[in-house]
């Protein structure tokens, strides 16, 4: 599985937010099955690398920093 | 995954549309969602002077430059309201933005002009933070779009508030909401027209359209809305989304189609007898109105008189014919 210690060299790290914290997650894996291992909603987030949008059917390998950003706001209407 | 209007490589799947855009065919995308919105509700015209509520977050940045890039005149409304350096970064962002493309962004800071925060304020008015929070957005919306002569405001929720606002009426059958829960709302004596031009656009889409374009919005979530309904509706119709591409769509836009109606007249009654807030002129049914309320009882001062006085009017028709 996924540590939650310090990213490791040599695999994907992730960010997450809300609250703000790192992942190192063993690659190669694809967006898909990395949101499902994680278990979050494709319809809740968006994948950016390096301030770009990756699709969800491609593939992450070791050394890939990502940020998985959460895309539902629900305050005062 | 390939663009389905140029088959070049995609950075986006939209699956209620069973499509994937690369990024310029998913800007043009937004866009026609926008204009047919518009359109279709017949929402504002290229000669209506419009204002736009912003908070910095995807939601009000994307339909700010979204109008803008369609060639529409937008003026901003940025409203602070005391949330600690959550509400301090929400307004650098609002004004990065407009400085990036010279804009005219109104700004009110609830603390310094009416002597309350949210926090502090909702805590002394016994009332919840997104409760208090939103009638005052409410109220100063109105009073700043009437004072500053706009013929429109436009606020930036999507088709996923609209959802989970629709499901949260349903669910507790809030009927006198149900009647009002449509893309715009017609301008009254005291109220200005309101439009929600992002309803055919999910969050998702409208934080996608600000990374794309290199927008830089407040990502994170406003700390007292932690854990509130909303959030938990939109958790569970994003659920049933994943199962079911297109639910939410067809959700809220079978219900503007065909269940808005039946509600129409429960939402007008509740909106006969307006008069004006003895304290600052803004409509109300009540002697006083619900913001002045708040401000009284959070401890701060009642704000002057803007000479807006409301009347009882006639309610105009929906799309259906239908009185709202």
């Amino acid at each position: 599985m996924f540590g939650l210690s310090a990213c490791d060299h040599g695999r994907v790290k992730v960010r997450l937010h809300n609250p703000r914290r790192d992942l190192d997650i063993e690659g190669p894996i694809t967006i898909i099955n990395l949101l499902a291992r994680l278990d979050l909603n494709r319809e809740a987030v968006l994948v950016v690398r390096d301030g770009e949008l990756v699709p969800g059917d491609q593939s992450l390998s070791d050394d890939d920093s990502i940020e998985i950003r959460p895309v539902i706001s629900g305050g005062a209407l | 995954m390939k663009c389905v209007t140029c088959r070049g490589p995609a950075i986006i799947d939209i699956r209620r549309h069973n499509s994937n855009f690369c990024a310029e065919h998913f800007l043009e995308q937004c866009q026609r969602q926008v204009r047919k919105a518009i359109d279709e509700f017949s929402m504002f015209e290229k000669s209506d002077k419009i204002l736009v509520a912003v908070s910095g977050g995807k939601d009000s940045l994307a339909i700010w430059d979204l109008l803008l890039d369609l060639g529409y005149t937008v003026d901003g409304l940025y409203i602070g309201l005391g949330i600690g350096s959550y509400s301090d970064t929400s307004l650098d962002h609002a004004r990065a933005y407009a400085k990036t493309r010279s804009l005219h962004l109104i700004e009110v800071d609830v603390p310094s002009t009416f002597g309350f925060d949210i926090p502090n304020g909702s805590r002394a008015a016994k009332r919840v933070p997104c409760s208090a929070c939103g009638l005052s957005k409410r109220h100063l919306f109105d009073e700043e779009a009437m004072k500053g002569g706009y013929d429109v405001l436009v606020t930036g929720h999507n088709l996923d508030d609209e959802a989970a606002v629709l499901f949260g009426n349903t669910l507790h059958w809030h009927t006198e909401y149900l009647g009002r829960q449509l893309p715009v709302l017609p301008a009254r004596d005291g109220f200005p027209r309101k439009v929600k031009p992002l309803v055919r656009l999910a969050e998702r889409e409208t934080a996608a359209y600000c990374i794309v374009k290199g927008i830089d919005y407040l990502i994170d979530e406003c700390p007292m809305a932690a854990g509130n309904k909303h959030l938990g509706y939109k958790s569970a119709l994003n659920e049933i989304e994943s199962a079911s591409p297109g639910a939410k769509h067809s959700f809220y836009f079978g219900f503007l189609d065909r269940a808005a109606e039946f509600f129409a007249t429960e939402a007008s009654i509740d909106r006969e007898g307006l008069g004006a807030c003895a304290s600052c002129g803004a409509p109300t049914t009540s002697e006083t109105c619900a913001f002045c309320r708040l401000v009284e009882r959070a401890g701060g001062q009642l704000p002057e008189r803007t000479g807006v006085n409301a009347v009882p009017v006639d309610l105009g028709p929906t799309r259906l014919g239908a009185v709202q």
